[in-house]
């Protein structure tokens, strides 16, 4: 556990010191590299603007009205009736739409039923297994100026269910009910 | 069919409020979620400067290309339009390798990165690549080795044994990843054998 800790704290600075060093090794001018590398990040962050505040509304519209917890309760006898538990299933339908609420749904249900519960490692492996898509793809699309992204959204929301019913398959096999 | 989905979402979303008056949330809603985009593309800027002008020192001293060469094997096969020593590649590469350590905020810069290039590959349509849409499957359904956040979320919650996620993570999120490549494959495979635009 602890030599799992240590790696997350190390990499970075390691990376760094890795960069920094090798570069200098081969006689790349760092400093003035890493400016004008950096220079570009300004950019690319206000060119993701306009595509995440369209997304960003139409996502918390969809969100604040109701709707989307209507279309989680309608799904749920489905999908409770596979075998999975009912509480984990707004987790899996906003882990795609929004980081931020999907954390949260995360620390909610481990604080409620436990980290050491089926419920808790359950969330925990979905939480850790899967992405934003729609995140993802608007940033990463946004700021390189794709208009038509084509299968893109199609493959990443198929994927995320994949993803979702991995996860229940391997907690349940691993660490059972 | 994003336009669809962002035009739905919005709609569904209005008419639902005014059957079920909850008018006022949605209001609120549209400028909190207008503001938090902002928020977060303004934040966004410290990252993608440091870690965009980090990888310029490595790519300048060749290492994003040694990185390339170094995956090459699994890579090429994944992005076969990409030439093995294309600068993509080496992003790529190092996008992968930030998701698999749970560094959310390293992979992005270079993800867009990588996007960047595929972009140019593909003569700057606006339009997504089969490489794209190959690298976003890999990409949201990533390998992780390390989900460094639920393992603090675990350990503030009093687990016995906040690490015993990691086993579990690892093979759905591999697994999962195969199955996303199949997915990204069979997409390709449909679009291609309609005998339209390979891209």
């Amino acid at each position: 556990m602890n030599i799992v800790q240590s790696i997350s704290v190390w990499l970075i600075p390691v990376t760094i010191g890795f960069i920094l060093l090798y570069g200098t090794f081969k006689k790349v001018p760092t400093y003035e590299a890493f400016v004008e590398g950096g220079k570009e990040g300004i950019e690319i962050a206000f060119s993701v603007i306009p595509y995440l505040i369209g997304m960003l509304v139409s996502i918390s519209i969809f969100r604040a009205s109701g709707a989307l917890e209507y279309f989680m309760n309608f799904l749920e006898p489905f999908i409770h009736f596979i075998g999975i538990p009912a509480e984990v299933v707004p987790l899996a339908m906003i882990r795609t739409i929004s980081g931020t609420a999907a954390l949260g749904m995360t620390t909610d249900l481990i604080a409620t039923y436990g980290p050491d519960s089926f419920i808790g490692r359950l969330a925990s492996t979905i939480q850790g297994s899967t992405e934003t898509t729609l995140y993802v793809l608007t940033v990463y699309f946004g700021a390189v100026g794709i208009k038509k992204m084509g299968d893109a959204l199609k493959v990443g929301i198929l994927a995320d269910i994949l993803s979702f019913i991995l996860s229940f398959l391997v907690v349940l096999l691993v660490f059972g009910r | 069919m994003v336009n669809i989905i962002w035009m739905m979402m919005a709609i569904i979303g209005i008419g639902f409020a005014a059957v079920n008056g909850t008018m006022d949330e949605v209001n609120e809603a549209i400028f909190k979620g207008a503001k938090e985009a902002v928020t977060i593309s303004i934040g966004m800027i410290s990252i993608l400067v440091f870690w965009l002008g980090l990888m310029k020192i490595a790519e300048e001293a060749g290492l994003l290309k040694a990185l390339g060469t170094l995956a090459k094997p699994i890579i090429k096969r994944l992005f076969p339009e990409v030439p093995p020593n294309h600068p993509a590649m080496g992003y790529i590469v190092s996008n992968m390798i930030a998701n698999m350590f749970g560094l959310g905020n390293a992979a992005t810069p270079m993800g867009i990165k990588a996007m960047e290039e595929l972009k140019k590959l593909n003569g700057y349509q606006d339009v997504a690549s089969r490489s794209m849409v190959t690298f976003l499957a890999i990409n949201t359904s990533s390998i992780t080795l390390i989900p460094a956040t639920v393992i603090s979320i675990r350990m503030t919650y009093g687990s016995a044994a906040p690490g015993e996620i990691i086993g579990t993570t690892l093979v759905a999120s591999a697994l999962g990843t195969i199955g996303a490549i199949f997915i990204d494959r069979y997409y390709y495979w449909k679009r291609t054998r309609r005998g339209g635009r390979k891209t």
